[in-house]
């Protein structure tokens, strides 16, 4: 059976995804105990806020070694959303701090032309465009809509691990995939249907 | 392609939902869970909730009231009502909000730095509430409209933007409840003044009044109240919300304006 928690690093709204997936009829658990998460058979890494924070917290915890280890030795899935997908990458502008490097990446903060325009947070709903097939989009149209809220964007150096896009004056990753490692900008969470389905999809890997 | 978020502002006094007409005459709307589930299967944008009695009474909104809403809201929710402290904060977070409104306590701007750093600049949204001094000014009020910041809208959200704050709530108090359309000057100026989101309030009564306010003031979210409870002329109570449709025909077609 499946074994699902969900990472508690103490950045940001955990009950949001706990519950969809509930409504979704699964039973996730929130948990910041390493011996926990040694043993799930899918994580789920949320958050919301400052990058160099969540690195401390992570590190802390006592976090940082174990979820490398289930990750990348024990190839468990793992679902990074918004700050969580950000933390995957090598390094951030936000703190000028290092995160898990998982993907060839770095994280930017929006630097937008248009400010009367395109506002900094990026918040609202936006189109996510498939880069490339996925089971994340299993069923969903390949122009989708999500909920965003970020400041930050990641900038991929590896091509091949874009998963999708989103334009906001100009086009940033919204989506990265490599492997078990899946990570999504917006909040599918908060995404009505879309967000339901999306996670339902990385349910069945 | 980007979209604004449009978002219901739901009121609460004494446990119930009321509307008011510029920010007096509560009427009696109905049970704002049961609103919740409405707007659930209507898929709205996002929510937001604000305890228009909590900052006068010296309390904080209700925790129990913000769970509750978290166990049903299936989109995004902000909840404003006596935030004074950043525990209150982290309570209403960990009930399951996604955002803050602070009105009252704005001025603490100490308080609202300490916010924006421990919480994340998106988590904290300040609420303008706006209206003409006597023969005077265009000021900025809080404390449900009683208390004069002594502030413009402008160098208020300014000040707030410096200090952290991820997005404005620009509410005209004159226009509330009277669905005539929003303050179209006052959103601008701001819109104009900072680079983090603004949401217009106050005054929107069908859907041009939102496409009015987004293509001519650059608002980034359009927020209202009795346009989502009332129906009809004779405003009788029905929770409502534009189909998807609509808001896709409004907002992602550039050749309207």
């Amino acid at each position: 059976m499946d074994n699902l928690i969900i990472i508690d690093y103490g950045m940001g709204n955990l009950h949001s995804v706990k519950k969809k997936l509930h409504r979704i009829g699964v039973k996730a658990d929130i948990s910041n105990n390493p011996e926990t998460i040694k043993k799930a058979s899918k994580l789920f890494l949320p958050g919301v806020g400052h990058f160099s924070k969540a690195m401390q917290n992570l590190k802390e915890l006592g976090l940082y070694d174990i979820l490398n280890e289930a990750v990348l030795m024990k190839k468990i899935p793992i679902l990074g959303i918004c700050l969580g997908l950000q933390l995957m990458a090598k390094h951030s502008e936000e703190g000028d701090e290092y995160g898990f490097g998982w993907f060839d990446a770095e994280v930017v903060k929006f630097t937008i032309k248009d400010q009367l325009k395109h506002k900094v947070p990026h918040m609202g709903w936006n189109h996510v465009i498939a880069n490339k097939s996925s089971i994340l989009f299993d069923g969903l149209s390949g122009a989708q809509e999500f909920y965003f809220v970020h400041s930050y964007h990641i900038k991929s150096n590896e091509p091949t691990d874009i998963l999708a896009t989103t334009d906001y004056e100009y086009p940033f990753v919204s989506a990265l995939e490599k492997e078990n490692i899946f990570g999504v900008q917006f909040h599918p969470e908060k995404s009505h249907d879309a967000g339901e389905k999306m996670l339902a999809n990385f349910l069945k890997l | 392609m980007f979209r604004p978020r449009v978002i219901p502002v739901l009121l609460l006094k004494n446990k119930g939902l009321v509307k008011s007409t510029k920010f007096r005459d509560h009427h009696y709307i109905g049970d704002p869970i049961n609103a919740v589930k409405i707007f659930n299967d209507l898929k709205a944008d996002e929510l937001a909730f604000l305890d228009i009695m909590a900052s006068k009474e010296k309390r904080l909104i209700s925790l129990d009231f913000v769970s509750k809403v978290g166990e049903e809201a299936n989109m995004p929710f902000a909840v404003g009502g006596g935030i004074s402290t950043l525990e209150h904060i982290r309570q209403i977070i960990a009930a399951g909000a996604e955002k803050v409104i602070i009105n009252t306590q704005a001025t603490n701007t100490a308080f609202i730095r300490e916010a924006a750093d421990t919480f994340g600049s998106s988590t904290i949204a300040v609420c303008l509430d706006v209206k003409k001094k006597l023969f005077g000014k265009v000021q900025t009020w809080v404390m449900a409209g009683e208390k004069s910041t002594g502030y413009s809208p402008v160098d208020f959200a300014r000040m707030m933007q410096d200090n952290g704050v991820g997005e404005i709530i620009i509410q005209s108090i004159e226009q509330d409840g009277m669905m005539q359309g929003y303050d179209i000057n006052l959103i601008k100026n701001v819109s104009e003044a900072v680079t983090i989101p603004v949401i217009a309030l106050g005054g929107a009564g069908n859907l041009s009044h939102l496409n009015q306010a987004y293509r001519d003031a650059y608002a980034n979210g359009l927020a209202a109240g009795s346009m989502f409870v009332y129906h009809g002329p004779r405003k009788g109570i029905l929770i409502n919300y534009p189909e998807k449709t609509e808001l896709n025909n409004l907002f992602y077609n550039e050749n309207i304006s």
